[in-house]
């Protein structure tokens, strides 16, 4: 039972952080319909900013956070300008495949500054940060995630459904030419939300970079276990991202425990397989419609 | 005896059928007939050994990539899974050939429909659905297919891997460069004949049709979701078939190779050949296996020189961030890819020296 709670607390831990690396993405998929195969890299870069700033450069920890969001935010619009830009009003599979390349090119660069090795960061978390809760106590990393999960959580809640920003980043998502003929200006769409993913995968790469240490292989890899957590709640929905996350953990720790540890890094992706036959949209995905 | 056509003035169709042609002026064909010749006759013998062999490995990324493009190119939809499907088609061929003996012949074309049948598998979900939900599955299918090489041990022997027999087709032995150069060249240009042939009938059509406007397509009464199977299965056939063929040519095989940045490889072949472009998928497998070449000699060249071995300049970085780059900058630039450069040259050079 001792060992069944144990992986339960786990699996519901790794699953908040999958939650909270997948928003990032489900920000960019919702303002754009673009399926962003770069993800693990922004998660990556967002960690590796926060390290040079605060280990190397030795900046006090919240000017080093700051400076680093920032550096995240400008990273996003940079990417969004030089590359997503040219690309407005092409077919998709364009947008997808020059993800795909991005991808590629950010984590060979990564490497090829950083290198392989596992890097971590200092411990500068404040103590008041752990939570006891009756006899458990909660790592202070982890009320970090909860508070970040959270806020954003209710953030892009409100934003997409009251600020006019939001609304016409569902509109250019819904369809792109209809859009740009109605007025909204889909080039400061794209530069918004590309930089608002990059500051929130940022954001979660230093959370995940705290509890793993920083390494460029297990961060893309977490960037494309974001797919079974997003198909699972539904490409569309934040909150489905945190719910999916959440589940994808539990039975990843879950097969990791009873089954076999091997099949734990498989889990995620036979889920998908099942939920694209199932219930395609997720479970609190938009299911689209088509009338013609 | 018909007319011979030689120079058009123009673009001009009398009747539909011509708008099938494969090629617009005779003088495609015989340059083509020429170079099919000349690739069987001079390449093999004038060749060195390691030339052969980067010729060999293009021709079987070139089978590969033929078959992504029929799926990406025509189709519109991603396969991320491609590296897994040739390694499926890899121990397809190796698990017929040690365990049932089975020869080339049997194997090879066994060892494709595998590969289709694993591709049915991940691709039946998907499809039922519109949009790139294609790409997502095949993302899965990548990652389940890789554990199941590795630990599917009664099969595939796990990280032990599998030692081919030799090959042979009637009697025929096949090894060395030489005869491997004839084996998968042959292949290559009956499997490159079928996908461009495949693509002026009905199937091919309702691929491109697809592609373009999956509404429009449907509602000419094109089903859509068996046609985009259909095109998956397909693509994963030539990947098995490459698979097979790879594996008899390296004779020992394990699941290391077959991973994601196999994949993304190839996409990058098809991409930076030409989507939608049958000779753009060999232009592609000769640019990205010279440039792993290339890459390879370059850093070779650089650990002899000493200075950079402290900077522990590693191989496999670098080429994933060129590869990366090389996807970036064609889609930015030239999304139609080096076969549509290949066009601008000849074109330009089709009137010269009186252009205008």
């Amino acid at each position: 039972m001792d060992f069944f709670v144990q992986l339960l607390v786990n699996g519901l831990s790794v699953g908040f952080l999958y939650g909270i690396s997948a928003m990032g993405f489900v920000m960019i998929f919702k303002s754009s319909s673009v399926l962003n195969f770069a993800h693990g890299e922004l998660l990556a870069i967002g960690a590796y900013i926060f390290l040079v700033l605060a280990t190397e450069a030795h900046l006090p920890i919240y000017g080093a956070f700051i400076l680093t969001m920032l550096a995240c935010f400008s990273l996003g619009f940079i990417v969004e300008k030089l590359f997503l830009r040219p690309l407005i009003g092409e077919p998709l599979i364009f947008v997808i495949m020059l993800t795909v390349g991005l991808a590629a090119m950010f984590k060979g660069l990564i490497l090829l500054i950083w290198g392989g090795n596992l890097h971590t960061f200092p411990d500068f978390l404040p103590e008041w940060l752990t939570l006891t809760w009756g006899g458990a106590t909660v790592q202070p990393v982890y009320t970090l995630a909860l508070v970040a999960g959270v806020t954003f959580l209710a953030l892009f809640g409100l934003f997409f459904k009251f600020s006019s920003q939001g609304i016409y980043m569902r509109s250019v998502a819904d369809n792109q030419r209809a859009a740009l003929s109605l007025g909204v200006n889909v080039k400061n769409v794209f530069a918004l939300s590309w930089a608002i993913a990059a500051l929130v995968a940022g954001l979660s790469g230093i959370i995940l970079g705290i509890i793993n240490g920083v390494n460029v292989h297990d961060l893309s890899a977490i960037g494309l276990k974001v797919f079974p957590v997003v198909i699972l709640g539904g490409l569309d929905s934040i909150g489905g991202a945190i719910v999916g996350g959440l589940i994808i953990g539990l039975l990843e720790t879950l097969t990791g425990g009873y089954i076999s540890p091997s099949l734990r890094d498989v889990v995620p992706y036979i889920v998908l397989v099942v939920i694209l036959m199932l219930k395609p949209y997720g479970l609190f995905g938009q299911v689209e419609i088509e009338r013609v | 005896m018909r007319k011979w056509i030689f120079h058009p003035c123009g673009n001009f169709h009398e009747r539909y059928e011509t708008q099938l042609n494969v090629y617009e002026t005779d003088y495609g064909r015989f340059w083509t007939a020429v170079g099919i010749v000349l690739l069987f006759t001079a390449v093999p013998l004038v060749s060195s050994h390691y030339l052969l062999y980067v010729v060999n490995s293009i021709g079987i990324a070139a089978i590969a990539a033929i078959g992504l493009n029929i799926l990406v190119g025509y189709t519109g939809q991603i396969s991320l899974g491609h590296g897994a499907f040739f390694g499926v088609g890899a121990y397809g061929a190796a698990y017929l050939a040690t365990r049932w003996g089975a020869p080339l012949l049997v194997s090879v074309p066994a060892a494709g429909l595998i590969a289709a049948i694993a591709g049915l598998v991940f691709g039946l979900p998907s499809s039922r659905l519109k949009g790139l939900y294609l790409t997502i599955a095949t993302l899965a299918g990548q990652f389940i297919i890789e554990y199941v090489l590795i630990h599917w041990e009664s099969v595939t022997r796990g990280t032990m891997g599998i030692t081919l027999p030799t090959a042979g087709i009637f009697g025929l032995e096949i090894a060395g460069d030489r005869a491997f150069f004839y084996l998968i060249f042959t292949l290559l240009v009956a499997m490159l004949w079928f996908a461009v042939n495949l693509l002026r009938t009905r199937y091919g059509r309702a691929f491109i049709a697809i592609r373009d406007n999956d509404r429009a397509a449907e509602g000419m009464g094109i089903a859509i979701f068996p046609y985009k199977l259909l095109a998956f299965a397909i693509s994963s056939f030539y990947a098995g078939v490459a698979g097979a063929v790879w594996a008899y040519y390296t004779i020992s095989i394990t699941a290391e190779p077959f991973n994601l940045g196999l994949s993304v490889e190839y996409i990058a072949m098809v991409i930076i050949g030409g989507m939608g472009n049958m000779s753009g998928a060999v232009f592609g497998a000769v640019f990205i296996t010279g440039l792993n070449e290339i890459l390879r000699w370059g850093t070779d060249l650089m650990m002899n020189m000493g200075f950079v071995t402290q900077m522990g300049l590693n191989m496999a970085p670098l080429r994933e961030f060129v590869f990366g780059l090389a996807i970036v900058l064609f889609i930015l630039f030239e999304p139609r890819g080096l076969a549509e450069v290949w066009r601008i040259v000849r074109s330009s050079f089709r009137l010269w020296p009186f252009s205008y």
